[in-house]
């Protein structure tokens, strides 16, 4: 590193204009990744907090929808609770409705649909506020309801039925499925909602066995052979990272910010790769001058290598920071925004390490450049 | 020409040194329909503490001369010993190991690298070659001081003039203590005054520090400071 530290001082403005480019995408990453899991926690984060191992929908329903269109009966249940591995099989019911809030303000909330004493009802300690679910017209909401105005005590209509739901609880952390909050409501009054019946009317009995999917949990260090399942069942099954996909939009919006992440990482070592090739071309007298000296390729490529790893390192860093520090303004905002150490760090490894990949290639000119050339003229 | 006096330390490795000796070497370039003999059948012997120089018109072979003769180059016959080893059959790596060990460079108009200073090009030239600054001979700013430069040490290049950046290569090339120094027109960017100093500053080290000098130059003014002149024509050497 002798001569790259000397070369990074005397060509400072060239370097810096490198780093600034490679420091600008790594702004761009930070914010890509922070809004790809903003929208990853708003789509599913209600999913990702079920104790639930898969889910089985009726048979062949498409999963891209599956949680809008699948209903399934309590004899299906009984079916899938006999499966080896299963240690506990529950309805589960979801639904996207709209409401009104005390003030005649539009909510938008997606209803679980649980029985209280089942293992996908919401657990004493994941209350933060209030009670667990219970009464039969009480919902524990996600905490984000509090962005639509809304607290314990509260009581919201549901549009067309008029059917009113209070909230009795309150869950710790984000809780949304398809951008929209959830609220677990007991199942028989979901299954009242579902059937469309308004507060009164008289419901078909068969409404109360049906649900639109069957939780299931593994027993520890077992599997479930979901093929044999439907088979038995007749089900679709599917495991819970599987089901993230039938979260409305979910797949379209995952798939676009992935797209444009990848795009960057590439333009990235591509920006990286061409300026060191012609840094590298640049310097080839220099090269072959430090080669008749007797420096090894070795030498000369380390010394290049360490050059472009300190450049990158330099410019990722100062990016992230200014990345992360604007991020934090956006996570205050009702922006679907989050910031997770685990998709920054891989993001910081693949920009520094697609970098010297770049680099790598371009520097591998060094090892071909002949001593020979050092005699004659300069250039 | 005096010889002036040397520490008995330097006078112990001028004596085991052996400079450069060149037997029956012959060279030919470029392949199938265009080959030229560079080297025909040469054969030299330089001593260590001689400066020789060597004349002739361009396309003469000269260049091919310190090529073959600094380890950058296989000739086809003929052997190459510089200080005792013969180089003429080493591989790329190995022929490396020998120019950082006994071999310096001093080339037209430098060549020295854009972004050292010129205490730094002395420095990276250990370095580069795998040695600390603190076990060299002499100490890179010692050697400045003797080229005259030392109080131009934390120059760059572009701040120093022809002149100036020609000492710093001579510093640069015997910083590493080696036994053969081959200088490539030394003199081609410079005005008559300073071509002189230049080449009697080598004639100096040269005698001093029992160095093998070849030189390789079209300039006929500076021959009188050397101790020997050759001839080169069609690649074939003239006393």
């Amino acid at each position: 590193m002798f001569l790259a530290w000397r070369e990074l001082k005397f060509a400072r403005a060239r370097f810096g204009l490198m780093g600034g480019v490679v420091a600008l995408v790594a702004i761009l990453v930070v914010i890509l990744s922070g809004l790809s899991s903003g929208l990853v926690n708003d789509g599913v984060s209600g999913l990702k907090k079920l104790p639930v191992t898969a889910f089985a929908f009726d048979e062949e329903t498409s999963i891209d929808s599956a949680f809008s269109r699948s209903t399934v009966t309590r004899d299906q249940l009984d079916d899938w609770a006999e499966q080896d591995g299963v240690a506990e099989a529950a309805l589960f019911g979801n639904q996207l409705v709209n409401a009104e809030g005390p003030d005649g303000e539009a909510v938008d909330l997606a209803l679980f649909g649980v029985a209280p004493d089942s293992f996908v009802a919401p657990t004493a300690d994941q209350v933060l506020e209030g009670e667990g679910l219970d009464a039969p017209d009480g919902i524990v909401v996600s905490e984000t309801i509090a962005d639509q105005g809304l607290a314990v005590g509260d009581t919201v209509t549901i549009d067309r039925l008029g059917t009113e739901l209070t909230i009795v609880g309150v869950l710790d952390g984000q809780h949304t499925y398809g951008h929209v909050d959830v609220a677990y409501v007991p199942l028989a009054t979901w299954q009242e909602i579902h059937a469309g019946a308004m507060p009164g009317d008289d419901v078909r009995p068969e409404a109360y066995d049906e649900a639109t999917a069957i939780a299931l949990r593994a027993a520890d260090d077992a599997d479930i052979d979901l093929a044999a399942g439907d088979a038995a069942a007749a089900t679709t099954a599917v495991s819970l990272e599987e089901s993230f996909d039938a979260s409305p939009g979910y797949a379209a919006e995952t798939l676009t910010l992935d797209l444009i992440q990848t795009f960057l990482y590439a333009i990235s070592a591509l920006v990286v790769g061409a300026f060191f090739t012609v840094w590298t071309i640049q310097r080839r007298h220099e090269i072959a001058v430090a080669r008749a000296m007797g420096a090894s390729t070795g030498y000369l490529v380390r010394d290049a290598l360490g050059q472009a790893a300190a450049v990158l390192v330099g410019s990722t860093v100062a990016g992230m920071a200014v990345g992360v520090g604007f991020g934090a303004l956006l996570t205050s905002t009702p922006m679907p925004f989050a910031l997770e150490p685990v998709p920054l760090a891989v993001a910081a490894v693949l920009l520094v390490g697609l970098g010297l990949v770049g680099a790598a290639a371009a520097v591998g000119r060094i090892a071909r450049v002949d001593p020979l050339t050092a005699l004659g003229g300069q250039r | 020409m005096t010889h002036p006096t040397t520490t008995t330390a330097d006078a112990a490795s001028a004596e085991r040194r052996d400079g450069l000796r060149l037997a029956d070497v012959t060279l030919t370039l470029g392949d199938g329909d265009s080959t030229v003999t560079a080297l025909d059948h040469v054969s030299l012997t330089v001593p260590a503490g001689e400066l020789l120089a060597v004349v002739g018109p361009s396309g003469a072979g000269k260049s091919s001369l310190l090529a073959v003769s600094g380890a950058l180059t296989r000739p086809e016959f003929g052997t190459v010993l510089v200080d005792g080893v013969d180089v003429s059959t080493l591989s790329p790596a190995r022929q490396a190991e020998l120019r950082r060990e006994r071999i310096g460079f001093v080339f037209q108009s430098g060549n020295l690298l854009p972004a050292l200073t010129a205490v730094d090009q002395l420095r990276f030239a250990l370095h580069a070659t795998g040695r600390k600054v603190k076990d060299a001979t002499r100490s890179p700013l010692d050697l400045l001081e003797q080229v005259g430069m030392a109080h131009k040490a934390n120059r760059r290049p572009h701040e120093l003039s022809g002149g100036e950046r020609q000492r710093v290569g001579i510093a640069r090339a015997l910083v590493t203590a080696p036994a053969l120094l081959l200088v490539d027109e030394p003199t081609a960017a410079l005005d008559r005054a300073r071509s002189h100093d230049v080449v009697e500053l080598l004639a100096q080290e040269t005698h001093q520090h029992g160095v093998a000098t070849v030189m390789v130059t079209h300039d006929h003014d500076v021959l009188e400071h050397c101790d020997r002149v050759v001839r080169m024509e069609d690649g074939k050497l003239f006393d």
